[in-house]
């Protein structure tokens, strides 16, 4: 239902979220943010089940601050996709686990930009571009396709749009619009947000 | 404890006269764990002796005016009607009101300790819990019980908000929220009708007329409607209604425009 993209260029990261919260088959919200701001240079985008998304980002999120606050400097995405992940792991055998996938997109200094795949089984895998949901099936191959490691923004959102056209043509559901976010090592940049109309 | 200072040039050491307790605090498996309060319950699904059903409508929504807040009032119990004038909707403080649907027990008590918790806030603080964080609170309490049917509306107002709680932990803030089984019903109403600049009286027959249509079609959802309506100044609560009474009227307007219709034909056609 929820859809999640991230494509990693050679100095940023691009990433969009679906905007749709639903609740069985009502849309509740048609302006939801799936981002989580961890830090000026790291995005958590989070979907799966209804409650656990919201704790667990902000879980992850509230720890990621008070890592800074302790130690006076922040945390590298890839240090920060490792301490969510071993989250993800110790509680996937506790009574309660938490059932989120998640996609951390970040720009460190010494290693450039990130973009981290984890699953609701504590897998973990960086790679040049992912997805998750059921719109991962139809528009992966599409990005199998057209990726290069050294794409430039604007060939990275027509990428982007590309698969959103896709996806608004053969994903049974509606997503109407999508999140569009940047990060460079300036920081995180709000893109415009992407809107297709029914066909 | 004892506790014991030494200041030296950089800064300020404060350790505790215990030294396991400090050494078994930074022990824990990384330190940024220590930082989470678990609850002691933690069910992953609660197995219910017998099936539940979120038999209700209600909504809320946000205009210029303030915020509406309607419920029906039926209560019931797989297909008996176990109370035909329940409140749905109960006030928090003068500025919040709570709507609730899914297991009646369990949104009763939610509601009192909602109501404690604030209180017991605003004693301590000396200033209101604002209406995010009320919504924040509650959906923190309810995580643990992840599995039990309960959601609540929250309709307050600083600032008109409707806030959405579920127990499963999830937490939407919108314009136009409805929840039960009658909701999808009372979407279509509301959806189709509300605008920001609808007067007090247009915004109240709006939310009465999506709840009475909800009570039409929905078996579990009926009896009276509860409107609660939210502006700076506080909450007021409208007399019930019996949608009984709606129902009859609507008859009439219908058999009235289609009396007024043959009779525009005939005069047409002659």
């Amino acid at each position: 239902m929820e859809y999640l993209i991230g494509i990693q260029g050679p100095d940023y990261v691009l990433v969009a979220a679906d905007n749709v919260a639903a609740s069985s088959i009502i849309q509740m919200k048609h302006d939801y943010d799936k981002m989580f701001k961890l830090s000026e240079k790291i995005l958590l985008l989070c979907v799966g089940e209804a409650g656990d998304t919201v704790q667990f980002a902000e879980y992850i999120q509230k720890n990621v601050q008070l890592y800074k606050m302790r130690n006076g400097y922040e945390l590298s995405p890839s240090a920060a996709a490792n301490f969510t992940r071993k989250n993800l792991a110790d509680y996937l055998r506790s009574r309660t686990p938490y059932h989120v996938n998640l996609l951390l997109a970040g720009h460190d200094e010494s290693d450039g930009p990130g973009l981290f795949y984890m699953d609701y089984m504590a897998s973990l895998a960086k790679a040049p571009f992912a997805a998750h949901g059921y719109g991962a099936f139809l528009t992966l191959s599409i990005l199998d396709r057209y990726y290069r490691p050294d794409l430039s923004r604007d060939e990275a959102v027509e990428l982007l749009r590309k698969c959103v056209e896709e996806l608004n043509k053969r994903f049974i559901l509606n997503l109407p619009s999508f999140n569009v976010r940047l990060i460079d090592k300036d920081g995180i940049h709000d893109m415009e947000k992407i809107t297709l109309t029914a066909k | 404890t004892q506790l014991l200072t030494i200041v030296n040039g950089v800064g300020t050491l404060i350790s505790f006269r215990n030294i396991n307790y400090w050494l078994g605090f930074r022990a824990n498996r990384g330190f940024l764990r220590t930082s989470r309060f678990r609850p002691p319950n933690h069910a992953l699904t609660v197995q219910r002796p017998f099936p539940l059903s979120h038999g209700t409508t209600t909504l809320g929504f946000i205009f210029q005016g303030g915020v509406i807040a309607a419920a029906d009032t039926r209560a019931s119990a797989g297909g008996l009607v176990a109370c035909p004038a329940v409140h749905k909707i109960t006030p928090i403080h003068s500025h919040l009101v709570v709507t609730s649907s899914g297991s009646g027990a369990d949104c009763m008590l939610w509601e009192r300790i909602l109501i404690r918790e604030i209180r017991l806030y605003e004693l301590r603080h000396k200033r209101r819990l604002s209406i995010r964080a009320s919504a924040k609170l509650l959906s923190f309490m309810l995580h643990p019980f992840k599995g039990t049917d309960v959601s609540d509306p929250l309709s307050p107002n600083s600032g008109p908000q409707v806030i959405y709680v579920c127990s499963d932990g999830a937490r939407l803030q919108g314009d136009i929220i409805s929840v039960g089984s009658g909701s999808p019903y009372a979407y279509g109403v509301l959806d189709g009708g509300l605008s920001w600049g609808l007067s007090k009286e247009e915004a109240i027959s709006l939310a009465r007329e999506a709840v009475f249509r909800a009570t039409h079609r929905d078996a579990y959802s009926g009896n009276n409607v509860d409107l609660f309506h939210i502006d700076a100044q506080g909450w007021i609560q409208r007399p019930r209604e019996d949608l009984k009474e709606e129902y009859y009227r609507e008859l009439e307007r219908r058999s009235k425009r289609r009396r007024e219709k043959k009779k525009r034909d005939t005069i047409e056609s002659s």
